[in-house]
């Protein structure tokens, strides 16, 4: 029996469940409601201006989550690994703990700290005297944006941190001899060690940001609707399947085209 | 070795210390205050209480909660049997062959959650196989989303695998079989185990693909902590909250315990 045999009944199985569907979603995106084949779906939501929004906002926030968790986590990843200090292995541990967790936890804990009758504005009110706090950013795209940096930057800081593991610390340590300053040493030999690392986990995040939808239903915010969020409201609280098929569809070309590059880069830089 | 100079060094774990507390300390440590809160008004909460954690344990909740863990486990079970198949099977075919499945496998990473739980909707709601407004639909989903991942660490568990141990059976006569079932699988197990603690873990904590899917009598956890927070139940919300972390911290340390015992033999 050649060997391909074996690789069979798995395929089928992800064939029927998953591929299959998948198919299905598509053929639906080209079947209105009033029957026959068309692209009348497809111009209906491209027209309509919810649907535009959503994709605006979804790749903006997508895009600052990701420079966002890029930025932090590297700096984080850095002094872990450079500027040890007693607890550093426990803190990595926690991020380890951390990427075990759902999503919208960090919406909800945010609707305690920054909500309208939460801690920080809690805070400002008792210290002022004021009616209200400060704080009224939850609601509104921003609150989203903070909440997905918390949540994907253990993301970067993960392949991060087993990229420095590598780097041998003699190279800074020789650098530093010769006169360069911290900033020059990370951005002349830290940094080209870890641009692998960055690119692969920055594009993971921005894939897992494209899609992300907890954080997105637990804002519970009118103003704030991403392409997930359209695919969830169309399907299943407008019972609307022809346009909820079609934002699928334009959402799964989006992340799936982005994922296929993302292979291609972490392939070739061998992460 | 970095910074070298003392100020230095301060200030810059005061900066870490700065951004990460805030940032990722603080968050569970709020949800853990506010579930034992009477009220949260304030800066701090107050009336400290144990009564969310009464109700978090007790009817619906507690129906969620062994709703997730079968859920859960159902679906680690299921995908680490075709995760681990298509891994191995993967790791016999020459490097194309193993390319196309690694793609396929790969590939609900990159779909959405929400749109996996579309795509089962959509299938499953009609002839010849109607499963919906059943657990299995929600199993299905769960099973589809949390296979890539058994796949992916198990086909890095192979490639790690020093394959003098297969040929040396091999090569006493041993059949492929009894090669796989004595000597490839227990090799694996630690990494299996690693696997099933993964998928268990994103199983647990799912919702959107759950979101487009569950019935009414099958709420897991998640969903639960949706409605809760949903309808202005913050606190009960919390509580529940802390239930799925704590069950799946539980879950996640029984199996490195399991891990580290299998990695002695």
């Amino acid at each position: 029996m050649p060997r391909w045999v074996w690789a069979l009944p798995p395929v089928l199985v992800l064939a029927l469940v998953f591929l299959y569907p998948l198919a299905l979603v598509v053929q639906q995106s080209f079947t209105p409601d009033s029957g026959g084949t068309s692209l009348s779906p497809y111009r209906t939501v491209f027209a309509s201006d919810a649907f535009r929004e959503a994709l605006g906002t979804t790749v903006w926030l997508a895009v600052g989550a990701t420079v966002g968790c890029l930025v932090l986590g590297f700096f984080l990843a850095l002094v872990i690994a450079f500027v040890p200090f007693p607890g550093g292995k426990a803190v990595a541990k926690f991020i380890d703990v951390f990427l075990s967790f759902p999503s919208f936890l960090i919406t909800l804990a945010l609707l305690f700290i920054y909500g309208t009758v939460g801690m920080a504005n809690g805070l400002w009110t008792g210290a002022t005297g004021a009616a209200s706090g400060p704080f009224q950013f939850l609601t509104t795209p921003w609150g989203v944006l903070l909440a997905e940096i918390t949540f994907f930057t253990p993301f970067v800081m993960r392949p991060l941190l087993a990229a420095f593991s590598q780097l041998d610390t003699a190279q800074l340590e020789v650098a530093s001899s010769l006169g360069a300053g911290p900033v020059r040493i990370v951005r002349r030999v830290i940094l080209p060690e870890a641009l692998p690392a960055l690119a692969a986990g920055g594009s993971l995040v921005l894939v897992m940001c494209l899609n992300e939808f907890g954080i997105v239903l637990f804002t519970g915010a009118k103003g704030v609707t991403t392409l997930p969020m359209l695919v969830y409201s169309k399907a299943i609280l407008e019972s609307d399947y022809p346009a909820a098929c079609v934002v699928a569809v334009v959402n799964v070309a989006l992340s799936v085209g982005l994922y296929s590059i993302y292979r291609v880069v972490s392939r070739r830089v061998g992460a | 070795m970095l910074v070298h100079s003392r100020t230095g060094k301060w200030t810059t774990w005061g900066v870490f210390g700065l951004l990460f507390v805030p940032l990722f300390a603080l968050p569970l440590l709020v949800i853990l205050a506010a579930s034992f809160a009477g009220h949260w008004s304030g800066a701090f909460p107050s009336g400290f209480t144990g009564e969310h954690y009464a109700s978090a344990v007790r009817g619906d909740s507690l129906q969620a909660l062994t709703t997730s863990l079968v859920t859960a486990l159902s679906a680690s079970v299921l995908a680490l049997t075709v995760g681990t198949w298509a891994a191995l099977a993967a790791a016999a075919l020459k490097k194309r062959g193993r390319r196309v499945l690694d793609g396929l496998f790969m590939l609900p990473v990159a779909v959405p959650s929400v749109v996996v739980g579309l795509s089962v909707l959509v299938a499953f709601s009609k002839p010849p196989v109607i499963l919906n407004g059943t657990s299995t639909i929600v199993i299905l989903a769960h099973t589809i989303l949390v296979t890539a991942f058994a796949y992916q660490s198990v086909s890095a568990a192979i490639l790690r695998l020093d394959p003098v141990y297969e040929q040396a059976a091999a090569s006493l006569g041993a059949r492929p079989s009894y090669v796989l079932r004595r000597v490839k699988l227990p090799l694996l197990l630690p990494s299996l185990t690693a696997a099933a603690g993964l998928c268990f873990a994103l199983s647990m904590g799912e919702l959107s693909a759950t979101m487009m899917l569950y019935p009414p009598d099958w709420t897991p956890l998640p969903v639960q902590i949706f409605a809760a927070t949903d309808r202005g139940s913050l606190f009960t919300g919390a509580a529940v909250a802390v239930v799925l972390m704590g069950a799946t911290l539980l879950v996640l340390f029984t199996v490195s315990r399991i891990r580290t015992r299998a990695s002695f033999r």
